[in-house]
């Protein structure tokens, strides 16, 4: 059992818990995540672990309201415990000094961002940075992220706040500036991440991004993260999950995403129905 | 034993297990086979006739002492009877399950020379499932603490073995296991109609009891490294991981919607119940026209379990004929029985897909089988211009698995085949890195329960020895 220590509202649909897990606390990289099982009923989903505390033994991880699993966690407070919590799985970020590096976070997308940017300042890069979010109040981690860069972009799709408009249009206008780019991150949802993949790959600038496939294990058995990079096949979570941003199959990759759409809808009507299912271990 | 009651014994017919009949079975998950009653179990152990030099225990890959259980077991004396098959295999009730019989213990029982062979699988379920069932296993005595430490990775039929043996022997045991629930492909590969996943838990709990300690959610590899565990404490490790990488054909639409590898199929419904969903929250999709890839033990478990989630019809579709399924027979039978459909000498080139990317077509090519290969099986060659499309919405690939490389990748010293297995001495399962051995499928490629059994009891004795004398 992991016992969930601190839970912060970031947005109405975001919040950030601090899970104790002192073994993986130890041990994870930026770039790394967990596969968490809240309960005996419950499906396996993976998360990105953004920070960790090894004094505490606990890891922070961020997450967004999405389905059943995610509003099931949402639900759950200080004090609960998860049943299983795996880790830390897949590649850390390859992290060096390339100079200026332009890290890109779209909606909670920020979250797996944020201590990407901080390792690659601690190797020495110049960080600028662009977060986005569909509306002011869904935008998170505004200070972390302006604590680690030298220049931080917000940009909200409806101009609530910030730059009126997409993330991409800002990376767009810093390589029309000429601005010095030896490096970008992209994380966000799929069509964000194709879309600063397509803004980078004629300037030939070395990107990267973060792909969230459906997982299942998270250990390279079953091939459900499959995904063709390169023309080839890769388990997102061994192999990745940050890939070269100008070789990924974004098309592909977003229609296995919705393999289980109907599915998906038939769990979360049932979890808001039926009040009786919401069983997880509470805090005492 | 007298001519005359030799042939008296040779006379009485092969006992029959009670089944759940086919039409009641495909809409369930519940153990097809009922097992022998004590009337039952006692009319076949009659039917050995108490070789001298019995064949039958060559044929067992740990060499239970068949005849002396099986006559325990004509004399009614059950519960003896299981204690002597657990002098040398821990999870009896496990291989009378899923061992392939025919083709080791029992296709040299003398008494199948002329009549079928003594149903010794069968008996040796009979045992376990009899004492486990009057909850009269007992604990064996464990010895004073050795002051040694051993780590397990992997709780497969390999590890588990490993971890009884030396337990037993005085030495402290943990066992990583990188999933939540213990038991390797016994939890998420074979399913719940074949071995019910409440005698795994009952083997888990036994190994517990005698002090094993299983530590679930761990990764080797990625939380702690094999040279960690090494400094950490632990004066040998044992890798049994299994061989855990599906392998895909390499044609086009292979990643569209609806294409599952045989591991994430069996282990969404295995591992996850997703065929209890919604009321287990991991979903699978149940499709209309169902193919399965392959013609092993894999292929079938697949194929039967997605008969059991009522689609229209569930096809296999191999590549070879029927004489050359390396599935066991009494699974290809089992699947017939429940209507499952065969297209021998058949290979997919390619999935195809609708708009969505969701897949609706597989075309295949007729195949004919030429010279044999290197494994002495003639070879299939497609025949040009064969080609033809069957409508399908879930394909399923079972054509086996390599190794998984989290292992290896961190510990650079193992040495490795082509394939990705390690590479052991045979004989200890000793592998290129001090105090590290290795068995099972990690090492064999896929291979069978019983013979990653075999490998955990060698590998076991060898840890014991290295452990005592700190000879390698
Ligand atoms: C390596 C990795 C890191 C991730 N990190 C984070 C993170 O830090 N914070 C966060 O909020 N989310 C993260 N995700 C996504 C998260 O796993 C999914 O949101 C979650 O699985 C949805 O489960 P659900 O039951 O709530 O929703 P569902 O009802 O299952 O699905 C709702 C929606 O989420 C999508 N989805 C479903 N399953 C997954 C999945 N396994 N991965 C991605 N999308 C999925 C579906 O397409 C659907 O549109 C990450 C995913 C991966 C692969
Ligand atoms: C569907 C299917 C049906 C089968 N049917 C039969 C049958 O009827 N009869 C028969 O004899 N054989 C059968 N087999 C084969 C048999 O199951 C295997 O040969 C046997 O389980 C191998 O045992 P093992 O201990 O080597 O590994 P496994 O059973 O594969 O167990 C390995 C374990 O190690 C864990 N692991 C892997 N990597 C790590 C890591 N880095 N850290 C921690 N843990 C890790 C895995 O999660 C797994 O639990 C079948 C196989 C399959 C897939
Ligand atoms: S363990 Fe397998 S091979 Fe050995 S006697 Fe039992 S069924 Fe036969
Ligand atoms: S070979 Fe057959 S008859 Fe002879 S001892 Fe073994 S099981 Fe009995
Ligand atoms: S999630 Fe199963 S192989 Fe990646």
């Amino acid at each position: 059992m992991y016992e969930i220590t601190e839970k912060v509202e970031l947005s109405h649909t975001v919040y950030l818990f601090r899970i104790r897990a002192p073994r993986i606390a130890m041990k994870r990289k930026a770039g790394q995540f967990v596969v968490l099982r809240l309960n005996e009923h419950g499906e396996r989903i993976p998360l990105t672990i953004v920070d960790s505390d090894t004094g505490e033994g606990t890891i922070t991880i961020i997450v967004q309201e999405v389905g059943k699993t995610t509003a099931l966690l949402c639900e759950m407070g200080k004090g609960d415990r998860i049943l299983d919590v795996v880790g830390p799985l897949g590649s850390p970020t390859h992290i060096e000094n390339y100079g200026t590096a332009v890290c890109v976070g779209g909606g909670i997308g920020t979250a797996p961002v944020y201590p990407i940017a901080r390792a690659l300042r601690e190797a020495g890069n110049r960080i600028i940075s662009i977060i986005g979010a569909r509306t002011k109040n869904l935008l998170i981690l505004e200070e972390e992220m302006r604590s680690v860069s030298e220049e931080l972009f917000i940009t909200t799709d409806d101009g609530s706040y910030g730059h009126h408009g997409f993330v991409t249009q800002v990376l767009q206008n810093l390589i029309n500036e000429r601005r010095k780019i030896d490096f970008v991150i992209g994380i966000g949802p799929i069509p964000m991440m194709k879309a600063v993949s397509n803004v980078t790959r004629p300037h030939n600038i070395h990107t990267m991004v973060s792909l969230n496939p459906i997982m299942v294990d998270g250990t390279g058995m079953c091939g459900a993260c499959r995904v063709t990079v390169g023309g080839e096949m890769k388990f997102v979570c061994v192999d990745g999950p940050e890939f070269n941003g100008h070789e990924v199959d974004f098309d592909e990759l977003i229609r296995r995403n919705r393999s289980y759409l109907k599915e998906e809808k038939i769990a979360m009507e049932e979890f808001t129905y039926h009040e009786g299912k919401r069983c997880y271990e509470r805090g005492a | 034993m007298d001519p005359k009651e030799i042939k008296e014994r040779m006379k009485i017919p092969r006992q029959k297990m009670p089944e759940q009949n086919p039409k009641e079975r495909v809409r369930n998950f519940y153990e097809v086979p009922h097992g022998y009653t004590p009337e039952l179990a006692m009319e076949e152990a009659k039917r050995c006739i108490q070789c001298k030099k019995p064949l039958c225990v060559g044929g067992c890959p740990v060499n239970i002492d068949i005849p002396w259980f099986i006559r325990l077991v004509a004399e009614g004396k059950f519960i003896e009877a299981a204690r002597k098959i657990k002098e040398t295999n821990a999870l009896p009730a496990i291989c009378g399950r899923v061992c392939p019989q025919e083709d080791q213990c029992e296709k040299v029982c003398v008494v199948g020379k002329k009549h079928e062979p003594v149903a010794i699988g069968r008996l040796e379920r009979f045992v376990a499932d009899y004492e486990r069932e009057r909850g009269e296993v007992s604990i064996p005595h464990i010895p004073k603490w050795t002051g040694k430490k051993v780590a397990v990775v992997g709780s497969g039929p390999a590890g588990l073995t490993v971890a009884g043996d030396l337990v037993k022997k005085g030495h402290k045991v943990t066992v990583f296991e990188a999933l939540h629930t213990p038991g390797g492909v016994l939890v998420y590969g074979i399913p719940e109609f074949r071995l019910p996943k409440k005698i795994v838990e009952a083997e888990v709990d036994y190994l517990r009891r005698m002090g094993v300690e299983i530590v679930c959610n761990a990764v080797i590899g990625k939380l702690e490294t094999i040279d960690e565990l090494l400094s950490n404490g632990y004066d040998a490790v044992f890798i049994g991981t299994g061989a855990g990488l599906p392998y895909f054909m390499n044609i086009p639409g292979e990643n569209l919607v609806g294409v599952y590898s045989a591991n994430e199929y069996l282990t969404r419904i295995n591992l996850m119940r997703a065929y209890e969903f919604p009321e287990y929250d991991t979903p699978v999709l149940r499709g209309r026209r169902v193919v399965v890839v392959g013609g092993g033990n894999t292929a079938m478990d697949a194929a039967r379990t997605a008969l059991r989630l009522c689609p229209e019809n569930v096809t296999i579709i191999y590549r070879r004929s029927r004489e050359e399924m390396p599935a066991r027979i009494e699974e290809i039978h089992h699947g017939e029985e429940e209507g499952l459909e065969f297209k021998f000498l058949t290979n997919p080139v390619r999935f195809i897909g609708d708009s969505e990317g969701r897949l609706k077509a597989v075309e295949c090519i007729r195949m004919e089988l030429g010279e044999p290969d290197e494994s002495g099986r003639r070879r299939p060659v497609p025949v040009k211009g064969s080609e033809f499309c069957i409508e399908v919405d879930v394909a399923i690939i079972a054509i086996g698995n390599g190794a998984n490389p989290l292992i290896p990748r961190t510990t650079p010293e193992l040495k490795l085949n082509r394939w990705g297995n390690i590479i052991v001495d045979q004989d200890t399962g000793k592998t290129s890195k001090k105090g590290v051995f290795a068995g099972g499928d990690i090492v064999r490629g896929g291979a069978t329960v019983i013979l990653a059994m075999g490998d955990g009891r060698r590998a076991s004795e060898a840890i014991h020895t290295y452990l005592t004398t700190g000879e390698w």
